[in-house]
Formats: C-alpha cells, sequence, structure tokens
C-alpha cells in the first residue's frame, strides 16, 4: 500500500490514507489491517489497526491512529509516497441491520470512533440513518466531525463539557429515545458502560474490542477474550462481538 | 537446483523447512497466504487430551526483537482434533505432525495412542518443555530422568516417528538430549522458548497474566544456535532447530551448527508466508555455494 496522505487530527492522532495500484479487496466495517512497522528498532509485531473508511471511488483506505508507542509514532511519520506493508481485510464485520428502518445508535469514544465511520457510510448507503454518539475528554479531542455529519446525526460527549453535551456518553439524552440496536468501539469501561446499558434496555449491542494481537489471523491464540463459550480470539473470531455474548461483569 | 529432501527417522521430507508448534495453528490458518504444499512439514498447536482453556488474558507482550507468550495450550482437546480438524486437513501434501502434550505420563500416552492410528499423521512432536502450564510441561523436560520417563512410556505406545520437544531451561541441555535419545527418540527438536518476563514499570505490574512465560523470536537465536550445535555434537538422532528464524540466512546458520531440518516459529506472525521464502532463500544458497544436496551443509560448520 502507498501512503498518499498523513494529515495530523490534533497533537495525538492522524489520519493515514493509502492507495494501491490495484483495487483493494471488499472490506467490512468492523475489520482491521496489520501493519509492518519498518526502520522502527524497538517495533517486531505488526500494529493492528481498524478501517476508518474505505474511499471505493479512489481506491482509498484510511486508517485512524493514535500515537501509543514507538509503533504508532513511527506511523505518524510515514510520507505520501511511501510503501507500507499491511495485511488485510482481518477479522469478523459488524453486521448489518435487519431493516432499514432501525433506529441505530453508533457511539465511539476517543480513537474508537475509527471504525464507526465506516460502519456509518455503508449504513447510509444502504437506506438506513445512522446517529453517531461521540465522546471525548475535551473538545480538542474530536476528530473527524465533518465527515461523520456526512452519514448521520452527530451528537457529542465531553468530559469538561466544552463541546456537546457535559459527561460520559452514556449519559447523553439521545439515550433516552427508542433505540433499535447500538454499535460501539472504545476504550472497554466505555463500551462496558453502553452494553449494561443496552442490556438494562434490551437493546442489541455490538461491540469492537482491541486485545493485544501478535498475529492478527487466529494463529496465535494470544488475543483472547472470555465468551459465554469459552475463549475467543478478537482477531479472528472478532473484533466485533455481540456483547451477549463477552463475559463481561455488568 | 540441489536435492532439499531430509529424513527424520523413517520420515522422508520434501524440504527441511516446517513450521513450529503454537505458532501455525493447524496450518489452515495460512492457506490465504501461502501453498501449505511448499514447506516440508507442520507442527501443529499443541494438542492435550482433554480440552484446555489456556491461561487468562492478557496472554503476550512484546519484547525487544522478539515476544512473551503465555498462551498456556489452549486447545480442544485430541478427540475434538480427530473429529474435526483431522479431516480437513489431512490431505495437504506435506508432514503434517502433532505436538503432543500433557500434564501427566498418562495424558501424553493416551493422546499419543489416538494419534498413532491418524494414517496421515505420520509422527507427533512430544512437548515436554511448555512453560506455560502449572503441571507437567516443562516439568517433565527440565531433567533427564524425567525426560527419559515421559518419552520411554510413550515410545511404548507410539509406533511411528517420534520427535520429543527440548526446553532451554535447564543447564545442559544435550544430556537430556541423550537420555529421550536413550529412550528411543527418533528426533530432537530444539528450543522451546526461554522462560521471562515482562514489568509495566508505570502500574508496577506484569504484562503477563501469568507473570512469566515464553520468550521467542530473533532474541533467542543465539542461544537457540548454541543449543543446537551442542545436541547435534552430543546425539545421532537428527535434530530440528528452530528458535528465532527469521529468513534464510538464519536457517542456513542452524543446518551449519547441525540441524536436519528447522522449525519457522514467531516469524510467521509478522510474514505469514516466511516459510516458503525461507525454502526458496535455501535453494538460492545451496547453489551459489554449489552444493547438490541440503546434507552437504548440515553440521559443516567451520570451526
Amino acid at each position: 500500500m502507498v501512503v498518499s496522505a498523513n494529515i495530523p487530527l490534533g497533537s495525538n492522532h492522524f489520519l493515514l490514507k493509502f492507495t494501491h495500484k490495484e483495487k483493494l479487496p471488499e472490506m467490512l466495517p468492523g475489520q482491521f489491517v496489520q501493519v509492518r512497522v519498518d526502520n522502527a528498532p524497538g517495533v517486531f509485531l505488526r500494529r493492528p489497526i481498524s478501517v476508518n473508511f474505505v474511499d471505493q471511488q479512489k481506491n482509498e483506505l484510511w486508517l485512524l491512529v493514535q500515537k501509543v508507542g514507538e509503533g504508532t509514532r513511527k506511523m505518524s511519520e510515514y510520507k505520501a509516497g511511501e510503501v507500507v506493508n499491511m495485511l488485510l481485510p482481518l477479522g469478523n464485520s459488524f453486521t448489518m441491520p435487519k431493516s432499514a428502518q432501525s433506529r441505530l445508535l453508533l457511539v465511539g469514544g476517543g480513537v474508537g470512533i475509527a471504525p464507526l465511520l465506516y460502519m456509518g457510510s455503508l449504513l447510509k448507503q444502504q437506506g438506513c440513518n445512522p446517529m453517531f454518539l461521540l465522546g471525548a475528554r475535551s473538545a480538542d479531542g474530536l476528530m473527524q466531525m465533518d465527515d461523520f455529519k456526512q452519514f448521520g446525526e452527530v451528537f457529542i460527549t465531553t468530559e469538561d463539557g466544552s463541546a456537546g453535551e457535559k459527561g460520559f456518553v452514556t449519559q447523553h439524552s439521545i439515550l433516552q429515545g427508542h433505540i433499535d440496536k447500538i454499535y460501539t468501539c472504545g476504550p472497554t469501561p466505555m463500551m462496558q458502560a453502553v452494553a449494561r446499558f443496552a442490556q438494562n434496555n434490551d437493546i442489541e449491542c455490538e461491540a469492537s474490542l482491541e486485545n493485544k494481537m501478535a498475529c492478527g489471523f487466529g494463529a496465535c491464540l494470544c488475543c483472547v477474550t472470555q465468551t459465554q463459550s469459552g475463549h475467543k480470539c478478537v482477531c479472528s473470531e472478532g473484533p466485533v462481538f455481540n456483547t451477549k455474548e463477552l463475559s463481561w461483569q455488568i | 537446483m540441489a536435492d532439499l529432501k531430509i529424513r527424520i527417522g523413517e520420515l522422508e521430507f520434501k524440504n527441511p523447512v516446517t513450521t513450529a508448534s503454537g505458532t501455525f495453528g493447524f496450518g489452515e490458518e495460512y492457506t490465504d497466504f501461502m501453498d501449505l504444499d511448499r514447506i516440508g512439514g507442520i507442527f501443529t498447536k499443541g494438542t492435550t487430551i482433554r480440552h484446555r482453556e489456556g491461561n487468562a488474558y492478557p496472554r503476550m507482550a512484546e519484547t525487544p526483537s522478539g515476544m512473551l507468550n503465555a498462551v498456556g495450550l489452549q486447545n480442544k482437546g485430541v478427540d475434538y482434533f480427530i473429529s474435526s480438524i483431522y479431516p480437513r486437513i489431512k490431505d495437504y501434501d506435506t508432514n503434517i505432525m502433532v505436538n503432543v502434550s500433557g500434564s501427566t505420563i498418562e495424558d501424553y500416552v493416551a493422546t499419543a495412542e489416538k494419534v498413532n492410528e491418524l494414517d496421515k499423521i505420520p509422527a507427533i512432536e512430544l512437548n515436554i518443555s511448555c512453560p506455560n502450564v502449572k503441571q507437567g510441561g516443562m516439568t517433565f523436560g527440565v531433567s533427564c530422568a524425567g525426560a527419559a520417563e515421559v518419552v520411554r512410556a510413550v515410545r511404548k505406545a507410539y509406533s511411528k516417528t517420534l520427535i520429543v520437544k527440548l526446553s532451554p531451561n535447564v543447564t545442559d541441555i544435550a544430556s537430556i538430549a541423550q537420555a529421550v535419545e536413550e529412550e528411543g527418540a527418533d528426533s530432537v527438536s530444539l528450543i522451546n522458548t526461554l522462560l521471562g518476563m515482562a514489568i509495566d514499570a508505570e502500574t508496577r505490574k506484569p504484562y503477563l497474566s501469568t507473570i512469566t512465560g515464553g520468550l521467542s523470536g530473533p532474541c533467542v537465536k543465539p542461544v537457540a544456535l548454541r543449543m543446537v550445535w551442542q545436541v547435534a555434537k552430543a546425539v545421532k538422532i537428527p535434530v530440528i532447530g528452530l528458535g528465532g528464524i527469521m529468513n534464510a540466512a538464519d536457517a542456513i546458520e542452524f543446518f551449519l551448527a547441525g540441524a536436519t531440518a528447522i522449525q519457522i516459529g514467531t516469524a510467521n506472525f509478522i510474514d505469514p508466508a516466511i516459510s516458503v521464502k525461507v525454502v526458496e532463500g535455501i535453494n538460492e544458497y545451496l547453489d551459489r555455494h554449489g552444493c547438490s544436496s541440503i546434507y552437504d551443509i548440515i553440521g559443516a560448520l567451520e570451526a
């Protein structure tokens, strides 16, 4: 894959856009890629990054990345034209709603908003009207707002109240209305709070997990999460799980 | 093109490149990336008499030039392997060898007996060196008496090629290799992972749920190479070398140290098609050095 753009988003995040000379394979919402980060001495394994968006017309893949350690810091230095080795697409995907009339809420926090943009775009394409509920610590942590707005109504919470409603996503007033299905991705405590809300209100909920991985395709069994039917690989049997299936203490 | 065929016991391999247990699933996980028929063999994920859930998450930590794992032999048990996995993989044109693990001698024997009945499984790798389970595993592999005892019992129950996977977490690996050779092992494979640990200084907590885990990757290669060299000098049976092989040049080093075959492990995670590339690279090396057979370089270290 060839880097076509590297756009800083605030001090801690960046958006990478990649193209390829051949047509990109079909990628499903919720799937991820495994990026090999070269020339970073402390980085041994690939870095799993969620598919943020696929621009079919431009044959472009977007990855929204947070600077966490040496690997993602190295990725933040990618320049247009640079060639990057990645395995894709990996993992399962969010499932589409049964009906286009369903009231769908996509709840994201921090860099976990990444897969929700692509999911939202496909929902919109299929005639749904998805709603996005996005949380951040403060206004400057909100990213890709204009992109999200293309695909549905956007609701915001910030912990300091600098944008949208003050508090956590689970405190937003939109949750008082009717919802048929929730898709969520973000920090585990946030997803667990969302799953608890869904459970208490009998709403179907899918969460995209982000466990530490080695291979990314189900060989090493390192990234497991505990489910009702034992350990499952987040990489190959996830990353998306129905939250009822997970053994979360919620 | 040089002749890459090798023999381990009664078993012929089309080439000396195999994939290490625990890093290659049952082969199926890799069919999107490579042609399994191109490599000499596959060592399956560790298989035990009964289903094992493995250790709690987190089970993996990246380390300088390597990784620690503490998977703990998660597998669905040998009966599930026989009924559900074996039928899907048995017709790959490569040697499929089952890594047999256990907590007790009875478990090892019972698993080996069941695998002995499978026509298309020509060998087992007896894992007496897993560092991530509380009982059994490595405890058999760290003494000559323990290693001999389990190999003796399994040898009686298993009639095909018996490979014993050795632990590097010992004082004298050559004497353990001799002990298992004495009991009728057809080959030894080494090294399993090195016991290690990693700590998050900020939280003062270990990275692994089990605190300690098995270290693999290029960081262990010098240790593995040294042990393969020591063992190859000490035994007559063929040695299968593994530990941090990332490319063909690494593999060649193991042949020179005395390995008859090699296993590729952790490198599969970074490049899932690496094993085929290593076959090609070995070919290229042998041609460049005017060798007609892989046997020309096995143990050919000039020291």
